[in-house]
């Protein structure tokens, strides 16, 4: 019952699941399976550049189920992705050991660099993974937890919410860069070698960092699913469109925010923990507050309100990007910039409400052909 | 004004004063006398060398200032040669001649060789040069000249020059100047009264030189009373620094402020007043502040002047651009808050790709015109940059400029009217749509001036902007959404703010720190220090 | 002059409720189910409510009158909590204290809202919307992981077919007429099984038919529920009105039935006589 209620009614959901899931199949196959010399082998390099996207394309659908479904729009979830990376990243550095080019068996390099004696205590267990995991769930969920807190209860929202958000990842982007910060600086956390005893950069490990992203975000897409055809995910819904009469309904629209807000948050920690062991380095500029608005132009491109909107829309997006940005390295600004504009001016719904435009036409003109 | 034009005079002669250019006190005597005395310099023995120096300066010749600065700084040279010419190295391997100051070619004068000069003879010529200035015409030059001895240290020899001079000196700047320079002095005489009078003369003066003997008199003296004395002076000197200090503090932070309320006013308004998110509003000031860079550039003869045409350029040009998105994409974007958001900053985005593109990823230098240039002496322990200081009265200038033009003028009616109530406005006759157009350019318009201004604090790039508009937008949520005045108040509070936290929390994180509190502010009160009240504000 | 000044047991002191839809049942012993005493709100110097006094029996149909900007609106928004009154107290009962209480702890504990304009979830279907409403635990958590139980639903299809839309159960709510809008969130408010609706111009924009029938539904609600209706339509207000207060300037000018208010030498300067 539960299958029926996530999946029917949702056919462009359906088929974006199929998708990733094909693609969670065909591609290690293709990678490992089929010899360099076939025509039909995935790089390695295409591999990971993938397995960015899903990351990209789960941080997108987080966005998307608290701007599309409950009407907030962050522009700072690049901060909850970059602050699951960094929880990655602190793993990843103490599993660098005594391999590093100081060689000290318990400081990262950037500490020995700058003449630290010891281990801050934030450091602490991050070179056992499940404290890593755990921190990875907890550090996004607890700072969205009591930001929210902080801002629903007084009711900010709209654009003032926008602003403070991208306030906030700002700020925390001038923090990351203080050296004294103990987060490496402006390079951030590099030169990873293994992560959980696995070669970082051998193939087999590649993948199956794709599949975990794969995964993740089929079971994402499912979790938010869950959430939007619950109750709760009608309410939510009438929060976004009439938020007064929610709350003379008897519902505090605080709390159900506040915990859309966190989940949402969490997700965007995971993506950010998935992304970077597979791009390998983490630093400040993951919180630039360039990185959340362009997130928010995907999942509009992509139409927000429909969850595998905001996956299409990572994955458009960002394709376009890696195809521009090796024609003209440099301009890229240029069609971001316009992609704003566009979509925010005639593309309301983004991609999916085109489609959904387009086939309404084609069944109104079979309509009007049958009698 | 008087005083800003004193000052004025001040840093001229001080600047003269620095390159050594002639001293005006004196009609030039015998040309012939003062070239034997300098070439005696080069022919005579180091031990007569002290008695020339002397006749030198007793001379008054326009050059002697010069011959001598160049003695004591070691670039008074002579050639191998015979006759033997005295010639002064003004840069690297340029010359001329010592005696008139007329330019030499390097080759003529084949290998130089510097005239040295010894320890006793070095101070003798610092003396000397000090008297000439102690007496000469220019007020400035000789509080400089006293201000020089403070710093070098009075030897008892001068003491009574300086007394001299004292009882003769007209300017109570200078006199006071004197007065520390011989207390200084006198507090190493031997006798205790004098000590204790200078002690007590030293009682809150300024002069940096004037901690350490006051201290060490304060530990070590052997009369009691002049300890405690000194101790009181002391406690004195620092209350005023604390004070300076905050004074200095304060006018940063003001400084500061006024660069926030420039960036922030014109987002007042179109944020405030329309509704309106404008997130290209950092790239319209961006704009601005290129403006006056293509302007230097056009006109490099006319620097002086190049902010005056800069500013209404800049206000024009931004202007046109802001009513461009307007038209193009704002107009129909109204009632729409986060999507104006999205699509101004892809404005803002493209904006910044073409400067960009035009005018290279690379900062340009935005030249300072010299009357911007320089600073407020207002006393040894505290002074003004000029910029500073008129970007300062220029925003409170820019400022009530633009409340007179929304309070009084029929635009501002009209924008008001639109604000308030849109649909009751067009059905009163107002063009709402051109009264949008009108008001987002005036507010754009804004921006670009406030760019001029920014382009004389810092280098002007494509990253201009960026780096303003969330403090910007903080300013205006701050001070309260659609409130002028609270715009003003909390730009120049957050500015001041900042300035005092710097100090111990260092810079970027006075800035973190203050977007925190800031957070936090708007718990308590989420419609800013000054908020619109009633029952419309509250839907 | 007012009889239930004092009335409430001022002995029993307010006790602070968490959720009154839980706690100890209403105390409504003395008679009022609403007491509005000495309130007063301003907005930038201008008093919206002036020390204003007002009464709402159980079960009772009361209409207020009163010209634009006499602080009706105003008076809904501080007894729903959405305002919070400079002065003055308003008790639920005689024991549960209103201004301690959020707008959602208000609504939970019994007190229904249906503002001036017709505001239904326009992207949920009308079931949904009634749903939405449903009385019961609205806590996040609860309504993640629960569905409606079978009694609600039964309540449900009651409420569907009192105020008449059955027959667009699955219709989105967007699509309805301005009418069926009121209704169903009349419809709304019904589904929280509240003690105290309040009404803003509930026959605003309807046709003829339209009013009447709302009419018929609003006195029938009246017994079961204490129902306060805010109307401009003096008509409609003589067809349904029992006891009449009339608001001016923030405070109450005259109360009583409709024939006593409009022959009242006050009322009549200030409201109808004009």
């Amino acid at each position: 019952m539960l299958t029926q209620r996530l999946l029917t009614s949702d056919k462009g959901g359906m088929l974006v699941l199929g998708l990733i899931a094909l693609t969670c199949i065909v591609v290690p196959i293709l990678n490992l399976a089929v010899p360099e010399s076939s025509p039909f082998h995935v790089s390695t390099f295409a591999v990971t550049l993938l397995g960015k996207f899903l990351c990209y394309a789960l941080l997108a659908l987080a966005l998307d189920l608290i701007w599309g479904y409950a009407g907030i729009l962050s522009l700072g979830h690049g901060a909850f992705f970059a602050l699951g990376g960094y929880a990655m990243g602190m793993y990843l550095m103490r599993q660098i050991g005594d391999r590093g080019k100081y060689g000290d068996p318990l400081l990262p390099d950037f500490m020995v660099f700058l003449n630290w004696q010891d281990l801050p205590w934030y450091w602490h267990g991050f070179d056992m993974f499940w404290f890593a995991a755990l921190m990875i769930i907890l550090v996004p969920g607890i700072l969205a937890w009591v930001f929210g807190w902080l801002a629903f209860r007084s009711r900010v929202t709209g654009v003032y919410f926008a602003i403070i958000t991208q306030a906030l990842t700002y700020a925390l982007m001038l923090a990351f860069f203080r050296n004294e910060m103990g987060f490496g600086g402006n390079n951030g956390l590099t030169d990873f070698k293994d992560i959980l005893d696995f070669s970082i950069t051998a193939d087999s490990t590649r993948i199956g960092l794709f599949l975990a992203s794969g995964i993740a975000l089929m079971l994402a897409y499912l979790a938010c699913r869950y959430i939007v055809t619950s109750r709760a995910g009608k309410v939510i819904v009438s929060i976004r469109d009439a938020e007064s009469r929610t709350r003379f309904s008897g519902y505090q629209v605080e709390s159900y925010k506040l915990w859309l807000f966190v989940f949402s948050a969490v997700l965007a920690g995971i993506a950010g923990a998935l992304y970077v062991p597979q791009v390998g380095i983490i630093n400040p500029g993951e919180f630039s507050p360039l990185n959340s608005i362009e997130l928010v132009v995907w999942v509009a491109t992509g139409g927000r309100g429909t969850l595998y909107g905001a996956i299409v829309g990572a994955f458009s997006v960002n394709y376009g990007k890696t195809v521009f940005t090796t024609f003209y390295p440099e301009a890229w600004l240029f069609p971001l910039g316009l992609l704003f504009v566009l979509v925010t001016l005639v593309l309301p719904k983004g991609l999916v409400g085109l489609i959904g435009r387009f086939k309404k036409n084609k069944s109104a003109t079979n309509k009007e052909e049958q009698p | 004004m008087a005083l800003l034009k004193k000052s004025v005079c001040l840093w001229i002669a001080l600047a003269a004063c620095l390159i050594a250019l002639p001293c005006a006190y004196a009609q030039p005597q015998e040309p012939d006398e003062f070239a034997t005395l300098v070439d005696e310099l080069a022919t005579g023995s180091l031990s007569k060398r002290g008695k020339t120096v002397d006749a030198i300066a007793a001379t008054g010749h326009e050059r002697a200032q010069a011959v001598l600065h160049a003695l004591l700084q070691g670039s008074l040279q002579t050639t191998r040669s015979t006759p033997k010419q005295v010639v002064i190295e003004t840069t690297n391997d340029v010359y001329v001649l010592a005696a008139n100051g007329e330019s030499v070619a390097a080759k003529a004068l084949g290998r130089t060789k510097r005239i040295p000069i010894h320890n006793k003879l070095r101070s003798q010529i610092k003396t000397l040069m000090a008297q000439m200035n102690l007496s000469a015409v220019d007020a400035g030059v000789r509080q400089r000249a006293v201000e020089q001895m403070i710093s070098d240290g009075v030897d008892s020899d001068s003491i009574e020059l300086l007394q001299t001079l004292q009882s003769k000196e007209s300017n109570t700047d200078v006199r006071d100047a004197m007065t520390a320079a011989i207390a200084l002095a006198q507090l190493e005489s031997s006798s205790a009264e004098t000590r204790l009078t200078a002690v007590k003369i030293l009682r809150g003066s300024l002069y940096p030189e004037v901690r350490g003997p006051l201290e060490a008199i304060a530990k070590h003296d052997s009369e009691r009373s002049i300890r405690v004395e000194a101790q009181r002076s002391l406690d004195s000197i620092d209350g005023k620094l604390k004070m300076f200090r905050l004074g200095e503090n304060i006018f940063f932070g003001l400084s500061l402020g006024s660069v926030l309320l420039l960036s922030a006013i014109g987002l007042a308004i179109t944020f405030g007043v329309m509704g309106v998110i404008n997130m290209a509003h950092g790239e319209l000031m961006m704009i601005g502040a290129y403006t006056t860079w293509v302007i230097q550039q056009a006109f490099p003869n006319h620097i002086e002047y190049s902010l005056f045409m800069a500013i209404p350029a800049a206000f024009v040009v931004s202007g046109l651009v802001g009513i461009a998105i307007e038209r193009g994409v704002i107009q129909f974007l109204y009632g729409r808050p986060l999507e104006t958001l999205l699509a101004t900053f892809g404005i803002s985005l493209i904006l910044q790709q073409a400067a960009r593109s035009i005018f290279s990823p690379l900062n340009r230098a935005v030249s300072l015109p010299e009357w911007m240039s320089g600073s407020l002496q207002i006393n040894p322990a505290f002074s003004i940059t000029f910029n500073r200081l008129y970007i300062l009265l220029f925003g409170l200038m820019v400022f009530f400029a633009l409340l007179a033009v929304l309070k009084k003028t029929s635009l501002g009616l009209k924008v008001r009217a639109v604000s308030q109530n849109r649909p009751m406005a067009r059905a009163v006759g107002v063009r709402a749509s051109w009264v949008d157009a009108m008001t987002f350019g005036l507010g754009s318009g804004v921006a670009g001036i406030a760019g001029v201004a920014l382009s004389q604090l810092t280098n002007v790039g494509p990253n201009l902007g960026q780096a303003y508009i969330i403090d910007s937008f903080m300013v205006v949520v701050f001070g309260g959404v659609g409130n002028l005045w609270g715009t003003l108040v909390s730009a120049m509070s957050l500015g001041v703010i900042n300035k005092f936290m710097e100090p111990f929390a260092g810079a970027v994180l006075a800035k973190v720190l203050i977007l925190v509190l800031l957070i936090l502010f708007i718990q308590k009160k989420p419609k800013g220090l000054f908020p619109q009240k009633g029952r419309a504000a509250a839907d | 002059m007012n009889p239930f000044k004092h009335a409430r047991n001022w002995s029993t002191k307010a006790l602070p409720v968490k959720d009154p839809n839980f706690g100890h049942p209403l105390d409504t012993s003395h008679g009022p189910i609403l007491y509005v005493e000495d309130v007063s709100v301003s907005f930038d110097g201008f008093k919206a409510l002036n020390n204003l006094n007002l009464y709402i029996d159980e079960g009772e149909l009361r209409c207020i009158i009163g010209p634009n900007g006499a602080g009706k609106t105003t008076m809904m928004d501080v007894i729903t909590g959405k305002t919070k009154p400079d002065s003055g107290s308003i008790y639920f009962g005689q024991q549960i204290n209103l201004r301690e209480l959020s707008e959602h702890q208000i609504a939970r504990g019994g007190i229904g809202r249906k503002f001036q304009k017709p505001t239904v979830f326009e992207a949920l279907s009308v079931y949904e919307n009634l749903e939405l409403a449903t009385a019961g635990n609205k806590k996040f958590w609860f309504t993640l992981t629960r569905e409606l139980t079978g009694e609600q639903r039964d309540r449900l299809d009651e409420v569907l077919y009192t105020i008449g839309l059955t027959q667009s159960r699955f219709n989105s709510a967007g699509n309805l007429s301005h009418g069926q809008k009121q209704w169903l969130e009349i419809g709304m408010l019904l589904m929280q099984s509240p003690r105290v609706l309040l009404v803003d111009e509930p026959v605003a924009g309807m046709t003829g038919e339209e009013t009447e029938r709302t009419a018929e539904l609003l006195t029938s609600l009246a017994g079961k529920h204490s129902v306060i209706v805010v109307e401009h339509d003096m008509a409609f207000v003589r067809s349904i009105a029992r006891k009449v207060t009339v608001l001016h300037q923030g405070s109450v000018l005259a109360e009583g039935s409709m024939d006593q208010v409009q022959s009242d030498p006050k009322v009549i300067e200030v409201y109808l006589g004009e």
